[in-house]
């Protein structure tokens, strides 16, 4: 399809970023890689008055390690995100998802923050967002705020980013030793989303979890914490082969569709969907614990 | 198993020989040639339509029935005509005293029903993304903006999307007709007698899911006029047969009108059409005297290009204890859409006489019946009829395999005509003039290591494995080098199938060749190259291939079932045997011999048993020059011939999957996929080889990923990729592909055609593969596509949800 007409401003500063948002108020949308935006002006679902190309702002991209976090610029791109020694040193689920994203043609151009901010919840990194307790850096004319990831995603595609604010970076807290992580992705084709995605981070002491964050991807409106399996799996014991240990993982992945509202759509009906959140959380958890 | 390869069968695949030269070294047919025509194609520096630009060029942009089916009661286009930009708004009632009906040119019965099809609906829509309005204007954008200011009113009437329910007497009619298009009936052998008392009898019923094409290169049409005669730029497979259809639908005459394929992006029988766009485009540059041109996008093209498949298929097959097949009955529902197109109607046909497959039996019967629906017109997709046909005989062979307790292997070679008893005549009347199936079939078994992973299926399911494996085969052939005239003349098809080639001899050596196949990715230009450099001893450089404008190859058939090489291919021989008879008649004049005495080799001519010889380059600049010619000789060497085959052509081949299912999730996973097909003699074995590629993967496509659907409502919901999922490179597996070579006895190649036949063969093998993978479950189906979730559904009750340590890697 072809879009409508629309008024097109590249930026190349932050602060000339929000000005122009300031400007021109609701008719604005930030532009930060376009690899969901664009097709949806293509299909006319979207009608911005004016695009803020944020492509030419050096100072949001890029990845810090900043001690106790790593910050990772919002238009830092999926593929440098991925082939950043700090993220995939002090932030391996972040690498692991992101290196799932689409496509290299889509990972060399979508970016980080455009991805987290656009907050479609079958999207892959929203969910490894709300495992990670990840902290969403925004600033407007007014200053600088931050937003912890459980604030964020509010429904679909709708975040707390108020009119005139502007994703900057996101802070990745750095969880220590311990950790074992893994992504574990559900879908038909490569390129396509996922149909349900588990974002799981476990801490064993002992052979024994002591900790787990589990998120689900494309099981609700936004994504989902799966805080009835992160209090299940505390305490299992994933070693030996299957048996009663085996079974603490299976029975408390069973709690992972608890408190979801999985959509029906042409690739899944939502009791399919339920499913497959039990099964894949089980082998997501089985793999961080590995 | 190799060793019962017969003599004079030779398997092989690509090797580094194949690379230096063909068969007896240093002949072009048979090299494994890179195509001459890929730099510019995948450089994007040629011209594709939507890539022509002309002075005052307008832009068309249609608006589309958001509807399956509704009336329209008013029509204001007074707003959209004060748009920025735009110079001109049509609606149906327009060009409704000038605009005709879109042709079908296949009539298959008596009883047959071709509703009116106005290009642009005037009173009625009868599908979602019907053209009810366009707008021209100064640039594509403004046109489609324009769009937005067009007011129509609908009155809604009910849609129909299923055949099924559209054969109710209650159901909303499409036509005031009814629904009913044709029934069409074929019968051979005492059917009753075949399934009287049959000691075993399986009844199936499959869906051939409706698909959308997705070639490459979107529809694109630009169309202009000086006032008197016209030229059409379409991306099109059939500039020949688009002439002759724009000619009888819009009035201009023939002589008048000139049509260009440029190069072609992909077609796959999708631009094997006379579309609504390419006559509207034409009546808009009539109305206003400046060229336009129209590209769809994507998602217009999901719902506008003509769709494939779309059939309901009731097989039963009867059978002795011993696996003998006795007789298979079919009854089928195609759905023809809203309209019937150019060959919307006959697409069933060509698969009727193929439900016997490669097998001997006693009786065939075959009802065909064609269901009007509110959805968009199906048409020939890569195949066409023929993977209907196949799926379903292959289908219904494993599951009759299943029923006997036989390995499906042992069924077939208990029922396929043995490689001795060639040619035959299949209970469907077709004579298969060759073929040799135990070859293909011991070398793909051989290839897949099929004992090996049955034993592994065996181990899996003792082990009650959460990951079963399955096994699937197809055994299939096809008939396709469309084709004799004769026959289509039999099957009421408007057209014959003859192919015209003209071979011209420049004053230098150089050789031009005009053929009337229309190439749109197969490689024609270096196939043809080859087949020419052999025949007349010129270097391959030294050919060019000219194609697609009814200006320059005035005489053609065009491009679709897998016709080009068998029936093109083998015109441009016959022309270049005339243009070397001539230079032969030159060449003994030159030497003062007698043509008699004269032998030619290798781009020479040479007086048997003396030095004496001319190179025909020698000879065509002679003949240039004219000095010096036989008496009465007329001073070209230039020829042409037009061949019409007496016979289909049948390749054959053998393919093999093994499919990884996932109980838990339902997901599956090709895990190795064998194809061994025989297309005959080769011409290119890179070409062939990427032809098997890439049909194996639309084969899959249909079994594991695409399918159209609409709403209760009519509205198509797969209008974007996202939605419709195509398979990349990262979701299929990589082939294991080989070939035996029993050449075609019907034509001088010895060729078969191979354009379609990974799409014939693989859909079926990939969906026996899952079955066989689930039968243990009491599985006996899982429709297409099947995707995890139809695969967890299809498990039922019979779901495992014992512990994994994961799923397929």
């Amino acid at each position: 399809m072809i879009p409508a007409s629309f008024d097109y401003v590249r930026v190349s500063s932050l602060d000339e970023a929000l000005e122009t948002l300031r400007e021109q108020g609701e008719e604005a949308k930030v532009l930060a890689g376009g690899q969901s935006l664009l097709p949806l002006l293509r299909l006319r679902l979207a009608y911005p008055g004016t695009l803020v190309d944020l492509g030419r702002v050096e100072e949001l991209r890029g990845v810090a390690d900043r001690g106790d976090h790593v910050l990772i610029g919002a238009m830092t791109t999926h593929y440098d995100v991925v082939a950043s020694p700090v993220v995939r040193e002090h932030c391996p689920l972040v690498a692991l998802a992101t290196a799932t994203v689409a496509d290299p043609a889509v990972r060399h151009r979508g970016t980080f923050g455009g991805s987290l901010a656009h907050a479609d919840p079958a999207g892959d990194l929203p969910a490894v967002a709300l495992a990670l307790d990840m902290e969403f850096v925004v600033r407007s004319a007014a200053g600088e705020r931050v937003i912890p990831a459980a604030d964020f995603f509010l429904d679909y595609l709708e975040t707390a980013l108020a009119p005139g604010e502007i994703l900057t970076g996101v802070r990745v807290p750095k969880l220590g030793p311990g950790w074992g992580f893994h992504y574990e992705k559900f879908h038909r084709t490569a390129q396509a989303w996922a149909i349900v995605g588990v974002a799981a981070a476990v801490r064993r002491s002992g052979g024994v979890v002591e900790e787990a964050r589990v998120a689900l991807t494309n099981m609700g409106p936004t994504p989902v914490r799966a805080t009835a399996v992160e209090q299940a799996v505390r305490g299992a014991e994933p070693g030996g082969n299957g048996g009663a240990a085996g079974g603490a993982l299976r029975a408390a992945a069973e709690r992972a569709d608890e408190d979801t509202d999985p959509p029906a759509d042409l690739h899944a009906r939502p009791d399919y969907r339920r499913h497959l959140a039990r099964v894949l959380t089980h082998r997501a958890l089985l793999a961080a614990a590995g | 198993m190799t060793e019962q390869l017969d003599a004079g069968v030779v398997a092989r695949q690509i090797k580094e020989s194949d690379l230096l030269g063909g068969p007896g070294g240093g002949n072009e047919v048979g090299r494994a040639r890179r195509r001459k025509e890929d730099a510019r194609l995948v450089t994007g520096r040629t011209q594709w339509t939507d890539n022509i630009q002309l002075p005052g060029l307008l832009h068309v942009a249609f608006l589309r029935s958001p509807m399956a089916h509704a009336r329209i009661t008013r029509v204001d286009t007074s707003v959209a005509r004060t748009q920025p930009g735009v110079v001109a708004v049509f609606s149906g009632a327009d060009f409704a005293a000038e605009q005709g009906s879109l042709p079908c040119a296949w009539p298959v019965s008596e009883d047959i029903v071709i509703p009116d099809h106005p290009p642009m609906a005037v009173t009625e829509v009868r599908y979602a993304g019907e053209a009810v309005a366009c707008v021209v204007a100064t640039d594509r954008y403004k046109a489609a903006d324009a769009l937005d200011a067009i007011e129509i009113d609908y009155e809604p009437l009910d849609a129909v999307t299923d055949m099924t329910a559209a054969l109710e007497d209650d159901s909303p009619k499409v036509h005031e007709s009814g629904n009913k298009a044709f029934t069409w009936t074929f019968a051979q052998g005492d059917i009753d007698a075949a399934f009287r008392d049959a000691p075993v009898r399986v009844d199936r019923t499959y869906v051939q899911q409706r698909l959308i094409p997705s070639a490459m290169e979107p529809r694109a049409v630009v169309a202009q006029t000086d006032g008197d005669s016209f030229t059409l730029h379409s991306a099109t497979q059939i500039p020949h047969i688009l002439r002759v259809m724009l000619a009888l639908t819009t009035g201009i005459p023939e002589h008048k009108l000139r049509v260009i394929a440029p190069d072609v992006g992909g077609g796959f029988g999708s631009k094997l059409q006379v579309t609504a766009e390419e006559v509207l485009c034409l009546l808009i540059t009539r109305r206003l005297g400046k060229p336009v041109k129209w590209t769809e996008s994507r998602s217009e093209g999901n719902l506008t290009v003509h769709h494939g498949r779309d059939q309901l298929q009731r097989i039963s097959v009867a059978a002795d204890a011993d696996g003998r097949v006795r007789g298979v009955k079919v009854d089928l529902l195609a759905d023809m859409g809203a309209y019937l197109m150019l060959v919307t109607p006959g697409v069933p046909l060509l698969g009727a006489f193929m439900y016997s497959g490669i097998y001997k039996m006693d009786a065939y019967d075959f009802t065909c019946t064609g269901v009007f629906t509110t959805k968009m017109p199906t048409d020939a997709y890569r195949g066409a009829g023929r993977p209907e046909a196949t799926f379903a005989i292959e289908r219904i062979m494993d599951e009759l395999a299943a029923e006997l307790g036989m390995d499906p292997i042992e069924l077939r070679r208990r029922n396929w005509i043995g490689h001795t008893e060639f040619p035959y005549t299949t209970i469907c009347g077709l004579t298969y003039d060759s073929g040799n199936y135990e070859a293909a079939t011991d070398r793909a078994l051989a290839l897949f290591g099929y004992d090996k992973l049955r034993a592994e299926q065996a181990d899996r399911r003792e082990r009650d494995d959460p990951v079963q494996l399955g096994i699937g085969v197809s055994t299939y052939t096809e008939m396709c080098g469309l084709a004799p005239s004769r026959v289509l003349g039999s099957l009421s098809y408007g057209a014959g199938g003859w192919e015209h080639a003209s071979v011209r001899v420049l004053p230098t050596g150089k050789v031009e060749v005009v053929t009337g196949t229309s190439p749109h990715g197969q490689g024609h230009e270096t196939a043809w190259s080859q087949i020419v450099a052999d025949a007349l001893g010129v270097p391959f450089e030294d050919v060019a291939v000219i194609h697609g404008d009814t200006s320059s190859s005035h005489k053609g058939m065009d491009t679709y079932g897998s016709r080009s090489l068998v029936v093109g291919g083998v015109a441009v021989v016959q022309a270049c045997e005339k243009v070397k008879e001539k230079a032969k008649q030159v060449a003994a004049h030159l030497m003062e011999a007698s043509p008699d005495d004269v032998e030619f080799s290798r781009g020479e001519f040479r007086v048997r048993g003396t030095g004496t010889s001319r190179t025909i380059q020698e000879v065509a600049l002679a003949t240039f020059a004219a000095h010096d010619l036989p008496d009465g000789f007329e001073p070209r060497l230039d020829a042409d011939a037009t061949f019409d085959p007496d016979n289909f052509s049948f390749p054959h081949g053998t393919h093999l999957c093994a499919v990884e299912v996932d109980t838990e999730t339902g997901a599956t996973r090709i895990r190795s996929y064998v194809a061994v097909d025989d297309v005959g003699n080769v011409v290119n074995p890179l070409i062939v080889e990427g032809q098997v590629h890439g049909g194996i993967a639309q084969g899959i496509a249909q079994a594991l990923f695409e399918e159209a659907v609409h709403d209760a409502d009519g509205n198509l919901l797969t209008t974007t990729m996202a939605d419709y999922l195509l398979p990349s490179a990262a979701d299929l597996p990589a082939y294991t592909t080989d070939r035996t070579e029993t050449p075609a006895t019907t034509n001088p190649l010895g060729v078969k055609g191979v354009g379609e036949a990974g799409t014939i063969a693989s859909t079926p093998a990939v969906v026996n593969a899952i079955v066989d993978a689930l039968r243990p479950y009491g599985v006996r189906d899982v429709p297409m596509p099947c995707t995890p979730e139809r695969v967890w559904r299809a498990l039922g009750p019979a779901r495992t949800t014992k512990s994994t340590d994961g799923g397929l890697s």
